[in-house]
């Protein structure tokens, strides 16, 4: 524990802490590009991004060789890997547009395939000279050992740069992802912002291939984003929710695999966002399971009282067990079934409240006031006393005859 | 002593006996549905007759699409039942046809019109049946009474909106059902289109099937339809087109959408309309 | 004819038919899968057979190939379920839910196989991604007439007949079911109103895939698994607007990526003066998005005919 203790503080080595701060940046920046991928309804997107890097990768590591370099220089190889993700994203869009095929079968097409060719210039790269491929194949995990200072100044600065990016296009990017027909309309450059989007998630792909490797950065794209949701309708928060817990997911993550040799840092950081997102899943009070239940409880409650209230105001016999129950719960009938006295008034209550409702669709031509009728919207929610008053002047006037009593006797 | 309030709602009481819920091809007694957490039909009951042609009819978003989905049990109901010649839904499925909004397909499906048509023919064909001649003949039969007979090779991307739902309606008939279910089966089509489905409908009527059909054009009503159900999330009004039809139902179901000048044209005071 | 005597028999014939079986296995529940806009259920239960995988070795401490089988076969299924789970409680639309699945289980995955004790046994990350169709060889054969030699064809390699198996089984399941499966991908809520589970008829779909990409990753490894789901039968989709022709093209296409891919892996180098080998695997993959770009090129029914009565009446 003293370890982990250490390592949360930075004082657990110099690799350690370079490792921790570095992916905490980099979730940070996948926390906020994942965001508007996932409003977007584009998240795996992201999946086909990160397999298309390989190929880029690869010819980048033998285009380096031949030109005489070590072939192991990390800027080289992200730029090899940027140029073929963006020549994937290109081909998603392409079939996309152009063909009868769906974004989805596109995207796994693109995916599989540049994958595919990538694996075989991978084994092209074995056989040229054995034991130089080992430093490439450590990009489908990540491998943060030994991790230069150079390296963290690159997802450092990359890191930071791409929120910047992020945080100032966040107004066009919500506004496109929301909407895009009426973002069109309103003379935003759709296709400019959609751009723009994928490229910070190409950035953030290209700077996590070496501390989480690409199988595992889509993760980080996707689960701090989908996290965030639970906790908010409003996409400015969604965004800040996503961006810390993507940065608490990699500096939490980096500091638990350094306390441990055989704790992989891309895995452990991943699970950590996991964690984040199955307690958000559950609990987290505005679109968890536990409060949507609650919601939904309540919301039953509700119909099948107002239902039985009208079904007693009526003489009709009750056959849904749910409405008996819910009915005998708050007093309202007996075990055998026969209104209580407060239930009597209350059918009471519910029958003439359709009614006013009736007369009210007479009296109003409103809609923006009649249109709230929806069986459990309270009628002086809506209406005010006197208006109410007027209604049960018109359903009590000489038009109605069957009444026993004369009006106004209570 | 009764309050006043509960001898109104007596009233309003209505108590179907059972013979009158066998012959009923459709009837919902005390159904609600909601998404989320408001309700699209609250509480609604509706007794359709037999051998005749309904409508149902009110303002977008009152629950009249939603109230067949959950008749059919496409979307799941919170309360109420749903019988269909006096038998739960489930077990009567073989008597009922649905043809729905045109708007849940993907158009470059790789389907032609007669496809389309031989899958209302899944019952009698089922999990193995070879497609006989006999299936072909009563697919290509249907599409010819729908006036497509022509272009039953054809992929359904490359038909029009009015030709895509008489196929659709061609579907339908291949199934031989009793009640024909059909969602704003008019919205979208040309002239040409509503003319060929009012007389196929009207054809099923004479073959003493049952017709019920969410209708979105009021001014049709009183020429197509015997009988209406006016719903708002809840029933508003319900019974033969020339009681129930009148401006003041009108003005309760549509609220204050319907200009009275317009109102005057849809409900003349005049002699009852036969259809 | 040098190139298809004994030595092919023994060393490319079977892992050309067992590239093909795989090939096909997965290319037939594909075709649905595509129409049905759940391509990428194949990019998920692709990722989480590794997981599987390592939990089958966990727990019954052997590599054999059944509790592999078994192990991924039930980390696909629970994956599915768990995407289903996330999807309704959570109300996330699809491929976020498929993608927070999928990537936490394959993290789980590498952690456990990290954790393990990897000393005595070796469980390769690569060999589980990219498959090792080139030592599915046939070292008992001694060329054609050995194909009717009952001792050496009982030395045949055993993911040959556990394809085979698993492609008759999902091409026996096709043909049965092939009409509800129709009707509910083209028009659920009608399906539904015929009585049929349409809710089943998609969650079998995709166990059958799940089973198909099980006994496919053993021979070309889970990643390029997706590549048969989705290349092939997209191709194919291009081709016709028959749903049954689309599927006989889906097997044309996957047999030839297979046939054409392990080719150029096998021989494609010594054309360049290069000794070894490449990936199979990755080849087969990258042929069959070669086929794919043609049909997107040159394909006759390529284009999408436009919204719903824009064409002329």
């Amino acid at each position: 524990m003293s370890g982990l203790l250490d390592a949360l503080l930075l004082s657990a080595g110099y690799n350690a802490a370079l490792v921790a701060i570095g992916a905490a940046l980099l979730g940070f920046a996948a926390g906020a590009a994942g965001t508007f991928l996932f409003l977007r309804k584009r998240a795996l997107v992201s999946d086909a991004v990160a397999h298309a890097t390989l190929p880029g990768v690869a010819l980048a590591f033998i285009a380096m060789v031949a030109a005489g370099a070590s072939g192991r220089d990390l800027l080289g190889l992200l730029a090899g890997s940027a140029l073929s993700a963006t020549l994937g994203l290109l081909a998603v869009g392409w079939i996309t547009r152009t063909t009868r095929l769906s974004e989805d079968a596109a995207i796994g097409a693109v995916l599989s395939v540049f994958f595919g060719f990538g694996v075989v210039l991978l084994t092209v790269i074995q056989t040229m000279s054995a034991g130089r491929q080992a430093g490439l194949e450590s990009f489908l995990l990540g491998s943060t050992a030994g991790m230069l200072f150079a390296d963290a100044a690159v997802i450092a600065v990359g890191g930071a740069m791409t929120v910047a990016a992020t945080y100032l296009l966040r107004r066009p990017m919500t506004v496109v992802a929301f909407d895009p027909d009426y973002a069109r309309a309103a003379g935003y450059d759709v296709a400019r912002i959609d751009l723009a989007m994928m490229g910070l998630v190409m950035a953030v792909t290209v700077i996590g291939l070496k501390v989480v490797g690409l199988i595992l950065i889509v993760a980080m794209l996707i689960i701090p984003a989908v996290t965030g949701r639970f906790w908010t309708e409003r996409s400015e928060h969604v965004l800040w929710i996503a961006s810390l817990t993507g940065a608490a997911s990699g500096y939490v993550g980096a500091a638990i695999s350094a306390t441990a040799p055989a704790l992989p840092t891309g895995p452990i950081i991943v699970l950590v966002a996991t964690g984040f997102f199955v307690v958000s899943l559950f609990l987290a009070p505005v679109r968890g399971v536990a409060a949507a239940l609650v919601r939904h409880r309540r919301f039953q409650h509700r119909v099948h009282l107002r239902q039985g209230l009208l079904a007693l105001a009526r003489a009709e016999p009750i056959h849904d067990r749910f409405t008996l129950a819910t009915l005998a719960r708050a007093g309202l009938i007996r075990p055998d079934g026969v209104a209580t006295e407060a239930g009597r008034a209350q059918a009471a209550k519910a029958a003439r409240d359709e009614h006013r409702w009736d007369a009210a669709r007479r009296i109003h031509q409103d809609t923006a006031l009649t249109g709230r009728y929806d069986g459990l919207t309270p009628i002086e929610a809506v209406f005010t006393a006197d208006e109410i008053a007027e209604f049960d002047r018109l359903i009590e006037g000489p038009r109605i005859v069957a009444a026993s009593e004369p009006v106004g006797a209570r | 002593m009764t309050h006043p309030a509960l001898e109104l709602a007596a009233r309003d009481g209505r108590h179907i006996s059972g013979a009158d819920l066998a012959d009923s091809p459709l009837a919902v007694r005390g159904l609600t549905v909601s998404y989320g957490q408001k309700p699209a039909v609250f509480s609604l009951d509706a007794t359709f007759p037999a051998e005749a042609m309904s409508a149902i009819v009110g303002p977008n978003g009152a629950g009249k699409s939603t109230m067949l989905k959950a008749a059919l049990g496409i979307v799941p109901r919170l309360s109420g039942e749903v019988t269909v010649f006096g038998r739960p839904v489930e077990k009567a499925r073989d008597r009922i046809a649905y043809v729905p909004q045109r708007a849940s397909v993907d158009w470059d499906f790789p389907t032609t019109a007669i496809d389309v048509v031989l899958m209302g023919l899944y019952r009698d064909l089922s999990l193995l049946g070879w497609v006989r001649t006999r299936h072909i003949e009563a697919a290509r039969a249907a599409l010819d009474r729908v006036g497509m007979a022509d272009f039953a090779g054809r992929q359904i991307g490359q038909l029009s909106g009015g030709q895509q739902q008489r196929v659709f309606l061609a579907r339908a008939l291949a199934q031989n059902a009793d009640l024909y279910l059909l969602d704003e089966p008019f919205a979208g089509v040309d002239a040409a289109t509503e003319r060929a489905i009012i007389d196929v409908l009207k054809s099923l009527k004479a073959e003493r099937r049952s017709v019920i059909a969410v209708h979105h054009d009021l001014a049709t009503v009183p020429d197509y339809f015997d009988h209406v159900l006016l719903i708002n999330v809840r029933r508003i009004a319900e019974g033969p087109v020339a009681d129930v039809f009148t401006a003041e139902n009108l003005q309760a179901t549509y609220g204050g959408r319907l200009a009275t000048a317009h109102l005057g044209q849809l409900v003349p005071a005049s002699a009852p309309r036969t259809t | 004819m040098t190139a298809l005597g004994p030595d092919f028999v023994q060393f490319s014939l079977t892992p050309i038919l067992i590239g093909i079986l795989a090939a096909i296995a997965c290319a037939l529940p594909g075709n649905f899968l595509i129409l049905r806009r759940q391509a990428l259920i194949g990019d998920a239960i692709s990722h989480v057979v590794l997981p599987g995988i390592v939990a089958a070795f966990l727990i019954t401490g052997s590599l054999a190939a059944i509790p592999m089988l078994l192990g991924a076969a039930g980390a696909a299924i629970m994956a599915v379920i768990l995407i289903e789970a996330i999807k309704r409680l959570g109300r996330i639309e699809p491929g976020a839910a498929m993608g927070v699945t999928f990537t936490a289980l394959f993290a789980a995955g590498v952690l456990l196989l990290e954790q393990s004790d990897t000393s005595s046994v070796h469980l390769d990350v690569e060999h589980a991604l990219m498959g090792n169709l080139e030592s599915l060889v046939w070292l008992e054969a001694e060329g054609w007439a050995s194909l009717i030699d009952p001792a050496a064809l009982a030395m045949l390699p055993p993911e040959l007949a556990r394809i085979a198996a698993v492609a008759a089984f999902v091409s026996v399941l096709l043909i049965v079911f092939w009409r509800p499966l129709a009707i509910a991908t083209f028009d659920e809520p009608f399906a539904a109103t015929l009585g049929l589970p349409t809710a089943l008829i998609g969650f079998a779909l995709v166990v059958v895939s799940a089973i198909a990409a099980v006994a496919a990753f053993d021979a070309v490894g889970s990643i390029i698994v997706i590549a048969m789901f989705i290349c092939p039968p997209a191709a194919a989709r291009l081709m016709t607007d028959r749903l049954h022709i689309q599927v006989w093209w889906s097997v044309a296409f996957a047999s030839l990526a297979a046939i054409l891919g392990y080719v150029f892996a096998g021989y494609g180098p010594l054309w360049f003066g290069v000794e070894n080998a490449v990936s199979a695997a990755g080849m087969i993959a990258t042929v069959s998005g070669l086929i794919l770009a043609l049909a997107c090129l040159f394909g006759p029914r390529r284009t999408r005919t436009g919204r719903p009565g824009e064409t002329a009446a």
